[in-house]
């Protein structure tokens, strides 16, 4: 097949745009291999730089990981009957209580987690344990799962199903567990999968609201790259990239499926 | 009483601006709707009051914040890079965004996963990232040793973070023009070259048109991001002077909790304000992600 040099042009632009956007990780993944990156790949390859990294920083990866798990049992717990209200109320009071929930997302990080320094932070035992960071991550998180979510409701004809169960007569509550829910579970997926990813990597936030005990990911990282040599900070980048990247691959996979059942 | 004189009633005492809640679909609000409230909107109010403040006799951090030209040079810097960051990625990933959608061919969907990646990436390693592009020993100073025999450095100035805003805008933009693309009428093209128009013609009369709602509000996501960015700008240097910054130097070093609450309500203020002209302006009804 020919293609016009219109084609290749565009083409060769997007790709340049790849290039931009890939060429620097793919270094920093070889930087952090590299026994010296400044004398390049000549000096060898190593797993040396990985090892130093976990023994220095493995409690903040484990911290991470507990942060994202505990952010998306909250967000579910919290943004699942949000979601459900949103949609079964769908007036001028919902939209406006939606856009509400989206403003910690649009706002800077910075001017959120300040507020809340300042307000909770003369509760000592809150301020210096792992759940103040979590808060705050689930302020930033709220909306990723709710979207989904409310989008899944929105093509699922529950009001129909829901019908149904009443008049078989299902109250409220089992209505909710037994119909509601299992049928977004896609969108309860995606969500989750999108608040997991956004909460590994979250820093505007964290890194005001951190102790020197709570150190999540990406506030270690922040410290590797003020301090430590190239080939750590590298290295520690590689052990954050292992970890979000499946997430995104199949939060990618999830989307796809999602989007084909809403055209069929 | 009749219904109609019922709904007259509620009409003139105001009832109907009243939203009516059904019962159980609001109790289940009621977990968000305390988190929030407890948890953003109550310290948000303390943070506004908080910048009205003055410490031993001096002013209010607001008139601090606002009267100093230091405070207001950052603020005007934060918001150029903002806005010229935002064109930038509105331009190059509008262009990209439009081609993925349009055509088809082998390794497309490996390219579009490729180009969205860096949209999760935190702050903190995409300022790393760009220090491995730009920095003392990055990519481009290796490259311009070896073309001119002198190192390109920028990784650390307003340009190293601009590119680092493009790594999470441009992707934001090639995804919106994507799903924006999928809706757009084809039979409109068809139409417009039927009459004679060329491929310009039809991209700037018909294409952009159609895309424009969705480049407005995906453009105003991505200058809220960028004014908020502090990751990216802490990796790079914390002698940069845009605003996250400068909040984070108040708070940290000098403590002054009035300047720093109030730049922050200020720099919230303006973001917030771009957000809703830009709702305005594309008549949507909620703010995209």
């Amino acid at each position: 097949m020919r293609r016009s040099t219109l084609f290749v042009g565009q083409l060769a632009f997007t790709l340049l745009v790849c290039a931009f956007m890939l060429v620097p990780v793919v270094m920093s993944l070889l930087a952090g291999l590299t026994r010296n990156y400044f004398q390049g790949l000549s000096s060898g390859l190593t797993f040396d730089w990985l090892v130093q990294v976990w023994q220095a920083y493995s409690p903040t990866v484990w911290l991470s990981l507990q942060l994202a798990v505990a952010c998306a049992l909250c967000v579910c717990v919290v943004g699942v009957p949000a979601a459900y209200a949103l949609v079964r109320m769908n007036n001028r009071f919902s939209r406006a209580f939606e856009e509400l929930m989206v403003l910690p997302v649009a706002m800077p990080g910075l001017a959120s987690a300040l507020a809340l320094l300042l307000t909770y932070g003369q509760f000592g035992g809150f301020r210096s344990s792992w759940l103040f960071i979590l808060v705050g991550h689930v302020l930033f998180t709220l909306p990723f799962l709710v979207r989904p979510v409310m989008a899944v409701m929105q093509r699922q004809h529950l009001p129909v199903l829901e019908e149904a169960a009443a008049s078989l007569g299902a109250g409220p509550i089992r209505r909710f567990f037994s119909v509601v829910v299992p049928n977004c579970r896609a969108g309860i997926l995606a969500g989750v999968l999108m608040v997991v990813t956004l909460s590994l990597g979250e820093f505007n936030l964290t890194w005001m609201l951190h102790t020197p005990m709570t150190k999540t990911l990406p506030v270690g990282l922040a410290d590797s790259y003020a301090s430590a040599r190239l080939e750590v900070a590298s290295a520690y980048t590689l052990i954050f990239l292992l970890m979000i990247v499946p997430l995104l691959v199949a939060l990618q996979a999830i989307s796809a499926r999602l989007s084909r059942g809403a055209n069929r | 009483m009749t219904v109609s004189a019922v709904k007259a009633r509620n009409v003139l005492s105001g009832w109907a601006m009243v939203p009516r809640l059904r019962p159980t679909a609001a109790w289940a609000l009621a977990p968000a709707a305390a988190v929030l409230f407890a948890f953003w909107l109550l310290p948000l109010a303390h943070l506004v009051l908080l910048g009205g403040q003055s410490r031993d006799g001096s002013d209010s951090g607001y008139w601090q914040g606002l009267s100093s030209a230091q405070y207001l040079g950052s603020l005007a810097q934060t918001c150029l890079l903002a806005l010229a960051t935002t064109l930038a990625a509105l331009l190059v990933g509008g262009f990209s965004g439009f081609f993925l959608s349009r055509q088809r061919f082998f390794g497309r969907s490996v390219l579009v996963a490729l180009l969205t990646f860096p949209l999760a990436f935190p702050g903190v390693v995409v300022g790393f990232l760009v220090i491995l592009l730009a920095g003392r020993r990055g990519l481009f100073a290796t490259l311009g040793l070896a073309l001119v025999g002198e190192r390109w450095i920028f990784a650390y100035s307003l340009m190293g973070l601009c590119i680092g805003y493009l790594y999470f805008s441009i992707p934001r933009v090639i995804l919106t023009v994507m799903a924006a693309c999928e809706s757009l009428d084809r039979s409109l093209e068809e139409a417009a070259r039927s009459l004679g128009a060329n491929h310009w013609r039809v991209l700037c009369d018909v294409i952009v048109p159609g895309l424009a709602p969705a480049l407005v509000s995906c453009g105003a996501i991505c200058f809220a991001t960028s004014m908020g960015a502090f990751g990216t700008a802490f990796t790079l240097g914390t002698r940069l002077n845009v605003t996250p910054v400068a909040i984070y130097n108040v708070f940290t070093n000098y403590a002054n909790f009035a300047v720093a609450a109030a730049l922050s309500v200020v720099l919230g203020l303006v973001t917030w304000a771009v957000l809703l002209l830009a709702r305005r302006l594309a008549k949507d009804s909620r703010t995209v992600l």
